[in-house]
């Protein structure tokens, strides 16, 4: 047996023990609760008010980006900490003293994560679709939209999660290196409030991360042809949103493995017992 | 791909004759301004093994590191089992077991889903002579987890975790295992069985072992060489008696006399109790002769070393005189 094939299958493994450890957990059960309660109360209290411009039902229009900006809190946040963490607890170096460890590691991490958005999307998805009408127009074209859409935007979002985690000096420092920046993408990327009442350069700063492109795919998958006139330039522009997921994807290809290894190289006991002792000295 | 380049495990695990498993030739560290490491020298050989002594700061964390590969120095030779860790591959890491100290990792995990997971690794670099992973149940009883195989690590105590580190350091069956501390914190019934373990993995699994401790009746008992690390080089290299000889501290002899007690420190103790024995006879009682101990010799040494080189006799007075 080859060791690295050996090592990806062992990745794998570790990714589906750690997702169906999470799942069992009573602290990621309390996560994914609550961003349901607090998504499905938002959108009930606001059930009948219309979107300007069109016809459409205020939870129909916000669902699918609500979703779009859940997954991309996700997808950065979750490994970002999750690597930060284990950065400090020794979890890295545990692999990294494993022949292949590391390529172990990060499939695990990889796959962890990717399976970490079914349990959010379902536990919104169900309770929308049985509280509200009309939330997709698109069918079975639409679901498939759906599907890559999210597929494209793990991509490109999940390399930018690990590279936070990667670069953050400690794992307090995930909050207002990783955590600040998203929730302002979320601001900003038309999922609260429209986009095109924002100023230009604002609109600009928005489109250049992928978390607009997501918000964007995901309303072209679940809303019926007509809202495309609410978007800017009047359509979905698909093909752009295609274009842009993936450049973010190239550019975190290319980037995390260096970042990584860089990161990688310099755990050593001493600095995962450094970090033991500044996380439990509580006043700096 | 790496595995090709490199030799076949197969064959490198087998003893190659009596080449050393580390080799270190004016190993040196400076962080930024500050010196760590002054140009250290030593040899491990196959099977034997070997403490690191030495006062905190000394460099010992620093020079295991350097071994292990998780740690680039600034200059020197160092090679171990034949590569240079800081640029050795992954077949190199599947023969080094290293003995980390874990505080809040993997807590969902279990030991057997744990040890299993991590032992998956090695299962490629498997040999006829050497099989790798260690067989799960018997490595599980070997460290004392057996009942606690199937709970939470979350839910060990502080003892127990430390026996799943050296479990998950002995998973792969290394040829070559370091311990920085190991029984730091054990109790002492933790730390006998440790010691059992330690034994039982150099005369059964012929690992060699390099471990650094604070613990000099650890180092003693262990150990077939000792070396201490002091001001960045290392100062002593030998058995505990050998350094007892090199250091050349004094015995000490106790006696009582008419229901008085006496002490007295001498170089040789033989002539001194025979004439002893001679001017007194009959009357000398609770005769007590006490050699050197590894903490005497180890206390001598360093001092020696932090008074920076001057004449040992002049040490020897400042040891006495500090007891």
């Amino acid at each position: 047996m080859n060791a690295t094939t050996g090592a990806i299958r062992l990745g794998l493994r570790r990714g589906w023990t750690e997702f169906m450890q999470s799942i069992r957990s009573a602290q990621d059960q309390g996560y994914f609760l609550f961003t349901a309660l607090a998504v499905l109360g938002y959108l009930i209290l606001r059930r009948n008010s219309e979107v300007e411009g069109s016809d459409l039902l205020y939870p129909t229009v916000a669902l699918p980006s609500i979703l779009g900006a859940l997954i991309a809190f996700g997808m950065v946040i979750g490994p970002a900490y999750a690597l930060a963490m284990e950065r400090e607890d020794g979890t890295l170096l545990r692999l990294k003293a494993a022949p292949h460890g590391l390529t172990g590691y990060f499939t695990g991490q990889l796959l962890f994560h990717s399976l970490g958005m079914l349990p959010q999307l379902l536990v919104i998805l169900v309770p929308s679709f049985l509280l509200f009408d009309g939330l997709m127009s698109g069918g079975l074209g639409g679901w498939v939209t759906m599907v890559w859409v999210l597929v494209l935007g793990l991509l490109a979002l999940l390399p930018i999660g690990m590279i936070i985690g990667a670069v953050v000096p400690n794992t307090q420092k995930v909050g207002s290196w990783g955590m600040l920046p998203v929730i302002v993408l979320a601001g900003i990327s038309g999922i609260f409030y429209p986009i095109q009442q924002l100023w230009v350069w604002v609109q600009v700063v928005a489109q250049v991360f992928p978390m607009y492109w997501l918000g964007l795919g995901m309303r072209s998958a679940f809303l019926p042809d007509e809202a495309a006139a609410l978007e800017i330039g009047g359509s979905w522009r698909t093909g752009m949103t295609v274009l842009v997921l993936l450049l973010w994807t190239v550019i975190g290809a290319v980037l995390t493995p260096a970042v990584l290894r860089r990161m990688s190289r310099r755990q050593s006991g001493s600095q995962v017992e450094a970090a033991r002792q500044s996380a439990t000295q509580w006043v700096k | 791909m790496t595995v090709e380049q490199r030799p076949d495990p197969s064959k490198a695990t087998e003893p190659t004759g009596d080449e050393p498993v580390v080799e270190v030739r004016d190993l040196r560290m400076r962080y930024g301004t500050h010196d760590v490491l002054t140009g250290v020298d030593f040899e491990v050989r196959r099977g034997e093994v070997l403490a690191l002594l030495g006062p905190n700061g000394a460099g010992k964390t620093t020079t295991i590191e350097i071994l292990e590969g998780f740690r680039a120095r600034s200059a020197g030779d160092v090679r171990v089992l034949g590569s240079d860790p800081a640029h050795a591959g992954e077949d190199w890491k599947a023969r080094v077991g290293v003995v980390l100290q874990s505080w809040r990792d993997h807590p969902r995990w279990t030991p057997r889903r744990l040890l299993t997971q991590l032992g998956g690794f090695y299962a490629p670099y498997s040999t006829p002579q050497r099989r790798r992973p260690h067989d799960l149940d018997a490595l599980l009883q070997t460290v004392g987890l057996t009942e606690l195989a199937d709970q939470k690590i979350a839910t060990l105590s502080g003892g127990q975790r430390r026996r799943l580190d050296v479990a998950v350091g002995i998973v792969g069956r290394p040829d070559l295992l370091f311990l920085d501390e190991p029984t730091a914190g054990f109790d002492p019934h933790a730390r006998r069985e440790f010691h059992n373990l330690v034994h039982r993995l150099s005369d059964l699994e012929q690992t060699t072992i390099l471990l650094t401790t604070h613990d000099l009746d650890e180092a003693e008992k262990l150990a077939d060489r000792i070396l201490i690390l002091a001001g960045g080089r290392i100062v002593a290299d030998g058995s505990a008696d050998q350094l007892a000889r090199q250091v050349a501290t004094d015995a000490q002899v106790t006696w009582t006399l008419d229901g008085e007690r006496f002490v007295h420190a001498t170089a040789d103790a033989t002539p001194f109790v025979r004439q002893l024995f001679a001017q007194h006879g009959e009357q000398v009682a609770d005769l007590e002769v006490r050699r050197a101990s590894l903490e005497d010799t180890y206390m001598t040494l360093v001092a020696q070393h932090e008074l920076g080189g001057k004449p040992s006799a002049e040490v020897r007075l400042f040891t006495e005189g500090a007891r």
